[in-house]
């Protein structure tokens, strides 16, 4: 929890990983190539007090993933969105093992999901009924980028994938988390196209669908898909950091959010460790829209908290003090969820 | 043409470097919407005495996607394959990862489909033409909210009305009319604005608007990362970089000296 001027903030960190990128775990030039980006990343976008060396971001281990998210972070609870790139490491990049032991060790404070592959066809269907049994999973993280033999990606609406997110609706993983965002494939489509995305939306609507990096670099293809969609969300991840580097880019990412698909469905996310939470806490609650964009109505304290924890929080069952609960915003079911905040005309 | 190549004198050195640097501003990174030279992607040059003629681009990370990357370097080889001088012309792309597949494609000539393979199933004239079209969806917008910060009376509504002859004259609007003549567009100062790259005008302005104004926050919003991931990657390579105006922050002033701060660009217009 996090206080400030009085108010109390519930903080869930909805995309969170524990990885291995040490040198004896990388396979090959593409997994050192991976976490030089990963680094490039925490570099450009961190305040110079926050930057860690080059070693210390390799791995971090359960020990300084508590530390660095419960004791210094202000996260109430947090959710393993592993990446599992098995072509790249040798024990992939996200620690399933490791991650998933520390999440039991801790199941008031830690989520674990996991990761499927259509490619894998029924035997990764097997292996995805017994994983949810293993890790008690609520949802998984898809990266449809993932390189696999010979191919460099799928998409949601492939078949094969139809029948794993049949497989989740009848296990009761309701939570999809999708990585859309600074990636590499599909080769021939548009590598960050969600197109995929508004199918499977239409065609499952009991699930939910959370776009990682709300569809940055296409934040307009996402914010369009997603006014069509109710049950697709936005997540924060890589988003969050450009508060400091980029405070009026944010803030226009913001406003399109609010705008677009409404206040219920934006997640924060710290994508730990690409970054830690603590200074995004910080810097996201003293934050407000600059007055010259007066395009987009000022951020409200009550936005704000929904953004930091509550609805992750709902969308995971997390128990939320009663004195920190807020009811749901009175919005329409599609289209622009907030038409009638400030625009140029308004003002 | 060939008489007035025969007859003119050798290009020294320096012009010749000049012609290279004239073909490769014409290469523009599709999503950006950006000449690579402005965005300090060309890594080297190497020109030999004969004629010779090597090009090394780098990107902000070794991930971008291979269809831009392919497209990019593709482009910058056909633009200096038309310098009349060059005996052999080299574009290779570094630090990618798929530079090795890229590079020899390029070297082969073997297109993006000969490149990729089965990957490949289309070639990239598709994905240009979206991009195209983004970048002339966001000059629009840029242009209309510019119109309606300096007229705040106007009602959002009528933005549909603007016509290009509306429009006060400048950077923003001389860019919108080279998107526009892109696209086959009318240039005309009776042309409406708020059209899509077909002309057809929008049912709802206001909705119109809006969307393009995502489009444009998302172009300009990547190209400023895409320029700051490099100068992480490539220490030195803003030297290389050109100043974008659109979306600069004041965080931009710390490595680009000839920022300007947003308030004293729009000084006049405030309300």
């Amino acid at each position: 929890m996090y206080t400030k001027d009085g108010e109390s903030y519930f903080i869930v960190d909805a995309h969170i990983a524990l990885w291995d990128a040490r040198p004896e775990n990388i396979k090959n030039v593409h997994g050192q190539q991976f976490i030089d980006c990963f680094y490039d990343y925490h570099r450009n976008l961190s305040p110079e007090s926050e930057v860690w060396p080059k070693e210390s971001y390799l791995y971090q281990g359960g020990e300084r993933l508590m530390k660095d998210l419960f004791e210094d972070g202000y996260v109430d609870h947090a959710v393993f969105q592993p990446a599992h790139l098995g072509e790249f490491y040798h024990s992939g990049f996200g620690q399933t093992a490791e991650a998933s032991a520390l999440a039991a060790a801790h199941p008031d404070k830690l989520t674990y999901n996991h990761h499927w592959d259509p490619r894998n066809g029924e035997a990764g269907l097997e292996q995805l009924r017994a994983d949810a049994e293993r890790f008690g999973l609520k949802g998984v993280k898809l990266y449809t980028a993932e390189w696999h033999g010979d191919s460099r990606g799928w998409r949601l609406d492939d078949p094969w994938s139809y029948r794993y997110l049949e497989a989740c609706r009848e296990l009761g993983i309701t939570n999809i988390h999708i990585h859309k965002g600074p990636t590499i494939r599909p080769l021939d489509r548009d590598a960050f196209d969600v197109a995929d995305v508004d199918h499977v939306a239409t065609d499952f609507t009991d699930l939910t669908f959370v776009v990682e990096h709300c569809g940055l670099p296409r934040l307009e293809d996402f914010c369009w898909i997603a006014t069509q969609e109710p049950n697709v969300h936005a997540g924060l991840a890589v988003a969050m950091p450009f508060i400091h580097t980029r405070p009026r880019y944010f803030a226009q990412i913001l406003g399109e959010l609010l705008y677009w698909i409404g206040e219920d469905r934006i997640q924060f996310s710290s994508d730990y460790a690409l970054w830690t939470p603590r200074w995004l806490v910080e810097s996201f609650v003293d934050f407000q829209i600059p007055e010259d964009l007066s395009e987009y109505a000022p951020i409200s304290t009550a936005q704000k908290k929904k953004i930091l924890g509550l609805n992750a929080a709902a969308m995971y069952d997390v128990e939320v003090p009663v004195e920190l609960r807020l009811p749901e915003a009175d919005e329409t079911e599609t289209g622009p969820r907030q038409p009638d905040a400030a625009d140029l005309a308004a003002v | 043409m060939i008489v007035l190549h025969l007859d003119a004198p050798p290009r020294t050195r320096e012009e010749r470097l000049g012609d290279v640097r004239e073909a490769l501003s014409t290469v523009l990174d599709p999503e950006l919407d950006e000449p690579i030279t402005d965005l300090g992607f060309v890594r080297s040059v190497a020109l030999g005495e004969g004629g010779e003629l090597e090009v090394h681009l780098r990107l902000p990370t070794s991930f971008c996607s291979p269809n831009f990357a392919y497209l990019m370097a593709s482009d910058a080889k056909d633009a200096l394959a038309t310098l009349p001088w060059t005996r052999t012309v080299v574009v290779a792309l570094d630090d990618h990862h798929d530079s090795d597949k890229i590079n020899a494609g390029l070297a082969a000539d073997a297109g993006f489909r000969g490149t990729f393979g089965s990957e490949a199933e289309h070639d990239l004239d598709e994905l240009r033409a979206t991009f195209r079209r983004k970048a002339h969806t966001a000059a629009a917008e840029r242009c209309l909210t510019a119109l309606l910060r300096s007229e705040p009376e106007r009602d959002v509504a009528t933005v549909g009305e603007v016509v290009l002859g509306d429009l006060a004259p400048g950077r923003h609007l001389e860019a919108l009319l080279r998107r526009r003549w892109d696209l086959d567009l009318p240039l005309d100062p009776d042309a409406p604005v708020l059209v899509d790259h077909l002309g057809r005008r929008p049912d709802d302005v206001s909705m119109a608007l809006r969307r393009a104004r995502s489009t444009r926050i998302s172009i300009d919003g990547n190209a400023h990362f895409c320029r700051g991931l490099l100068r992480t990657r490539y220490p030195g390579s803003e030297q290389e970089q050109q100043h974008r105006t659109d979306g600069a922050e004041p965080a931009d002033a710390a490595y680009d000296p000839t920022f300007i701060p947003l308030t004293s660009l729009t000084k006049e217009h405030v309300r």
